[in-house]
């Protein structure tokens, strides 16, 4: 049973590595610009596509078939390109919305997601496409004791965590993050010391969708590669920062990780809760504490 | 430009200045000036527009018009983030503006550089010994006093020239005040060139070369340091609520 409980609570922590990266990147935008961005999803999803694409398809398309950019270059490469995106959506059109409603750049993100949605079912059709990159010495599995686990599920969930650390030291322990912080705490002021803040709104828009990209191409060797496969997952996110308190830093990773691991523990019980079990607990916590687990309490 | 009337020139010239913030119209036509090495004060009531002038300078409105000399160069067009180098400004906002998230010494090592010759960090403990000893403590775990004295300190280390002070001395204990006054004139000897916004007269008399009296956003009289006693009535009169 307890074996059964671990192993279980190891798969479970594998979908938090993903629900802990997209949040974390969510509460970064959300901390600075004060938009929920509804692209996240989208925008793991092409992560995991490109990755798929520099893999399997470049090569064929510039007429080298054996031409395949592998999994740790598109590692660097994917985030760099998803964050580029991303500062382009910001520096084209998010930018024009801060003066309004934080509603209009949610259903303009919104709008974004359906657009890159449906433009990769066009390419690629709905339905999934394995990742045939995964690197060679990543492949097998290791013996954990209380179970056999891929090799490359543990990497994910390593790297993630020290993915997840760098992210939270850069913002609590360097300059580059006490002027994040100060910006989302007083844009004007900051920008009255003489900081560049739209420069700095922009560059943390790409950092955040950067994140998303990073998780996307962790994905695509594990799930299978799918235009819908970031609809499904923004939702639980979604639940994810609500739960660990919007914008907050510190709770999106811990509340991520610990989500999929409660996900995981559930299924052992009673799996038909394990679907259901965040959202659950979402509401339990908007009930207790509005702002969240980590949020500050106004 | 004419060489000799440029050296002539006040550090910060400002004439005609209107201000909004969205769609409400609050300076309407400020004018003053503020030789290098002066102190001036702005006086007046609650919603003059005090704050707003100091706002209007750092480009904290939503629009301003008018014009804002700064050793002769026009600023009213200047992006906010770049007002701060371009004319060695610092700015202590009336809320103070401390940051929650951030500690004391990263509330004090945030705003970037403008100039050279500012205070070091030793300098700084040596005018406000208080903040050394609550160096790590969070910005909101202060008193009132020393998030005061930490927003003054936090502007001094850039190296500003012209520092914009609003209501320094509002809510604070008098041996507080007292020492903020002390840390003013110290400043004022260094030449630094200063314009503070206050409440408190009996704190800024001693203090200014000359004060400007605001009224629904525009300056309604002007009184010079030695004119201060005969005006006394007049000036009882503007500040009575
Ligand atoms: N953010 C704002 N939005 C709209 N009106 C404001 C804002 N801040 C101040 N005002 C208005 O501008 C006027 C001047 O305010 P302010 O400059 O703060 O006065 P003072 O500093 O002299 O007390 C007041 O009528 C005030 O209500
Ligand atoms: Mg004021």
């Amino acid at each position: 049973m307890l074996k059964l409980i671990l192993a279980q609570g190891m798969l479970g922590l594998n979908n938090g590595v993903f629900y802990a990266m997209l949040s974390l990147g969510l509460a970064v935008i959300f901390g600075l610009l004060n938009v929920v961005n509804f692209a996240h999803g989208a925008l793991y999803m092409s992560g995991a596509f490109l990755a798929l694409i520099l893999y399997s398809y470049l090569g064929v398309w510039i007429g080298l078939d054996d031409f395949h950019v592998n999994f740790w270059f598109a590692l660097i490469l994917v985030p760099s390109m998803v964050g580029g995106l991303g500062m382009i959506i910001e520096r084209t059109l998010l930018k024009w919305l801060y003066r309004f409603d934080p509603i209009y750049s949610l259903l303009l993100t919104f709008g974004i997601t359906l657009i890159l949605q449906g433009l990769f079912i066009n390419f690629f059709s709905a339905s999934g496409t394995p990742y045939p990159g995964q690197p060679e010495s990543l492949k097998g599995v290791v013996n954990l004791g209380f179970m056999v686990f891929p090799k490359y599920r543990l990497f994910a969930i390593v790297f993630s965590i020290a993915v997840c650390l760098a992210v939270w030291f850069v913002i609590e322990r360097t300059r580059i993050g006490a002027l994040l912080r100060a910006g989302t705490e007083n844009p004007d002021l900051v920008k009255a010391f003489g900081i560049n803040v739209p420069l700095m709104v922009t560059l943390t828009f790409g950092f955040g969708t950067a994140l998303a990209g990073l998780a996307g191409v962790l994905a695509a060797p594990i799930y299978s590669v799918s235009p819908l496969m970031g609809a499904d997952l923004i939702i639980i996110i979604f639940a994810v920062v609500v739960i660990g308190g919007m914008g907050s830093i510190m709770g999106s990773v811990v509340s991520g990780f610990a989500l999929g691991l409660i996900e995981g523990v559930t299924k052992v019980f009673y799996a038909p809760a394990a679907n259901t079990v965040i959202f659950f607990l979402m509401v339990v916590v908007l009930l207790v504490r509005p702002a969240g687990l980590f949020g500050r309490q106004t | 430009m004419n060489i000799a009337s440029s050296q002539q020139a006040p550090l910060l010239k400002i004439s005609d200045l209107n201000a909004w913030y969205g769609e409400s119209h609050v300076l309407h036509g400020i004018d003053l000036e503020l030789g290098e090495g002066q102190l001036i004060t702005l006086l007046g009531r609650n919603g003059a527009g005090r704050t707003t002038t100091l706002r209007a300078i750092m480009g904290m409105v939503d629009r301003r018009t008018g014009s804002i000399l700064i050793h002769g160069d026009e600023f009213i067009d200047k992006p906010a983030h770049r007002i701060a180098h371009l004319g060695r400004i610092g700015y202590c906002p009336e809320e103070r503006g401390i940051f929650a998230t951030l500690n004391v010494e990263e509330n004090l090592m945030l705003p970037p550089t403008v100039g050279e010759g500012g205070m070091s960090v030793a300098e700084i403990y040596d005018m406000f010994p208080n903040l050394k000893e609550v160096r790590k403590r969070m910005g909101t775990r202060l008193s009132g006093g020393e998030q005061q004295m930490l927003a003054i300190a936090r502007i001094l280390r850039t190296g500003a020239r012209l520092l914009l002070l609003d209501e320094i001395t509002e809510g604070l204990a008098p041996v507080i005040v007292k020492a903020l006054s002390e840390a003013i004139l110290d400043l004022k000897q260094r030449g630094y060139t200063i314009m503070l916004v206050e409440q408190n007269f009996r704190f800024a008399a001693p203090l200014a070369d000359r004060h400007y009296v605001i009224e629904n956003g525009k300056v309604i009289d002007r009184i010079e340091a030695g004119e201060v006693e005969a005006k006394m009535d007049r000036l009882n009169h503007y500040l009575s609520v």
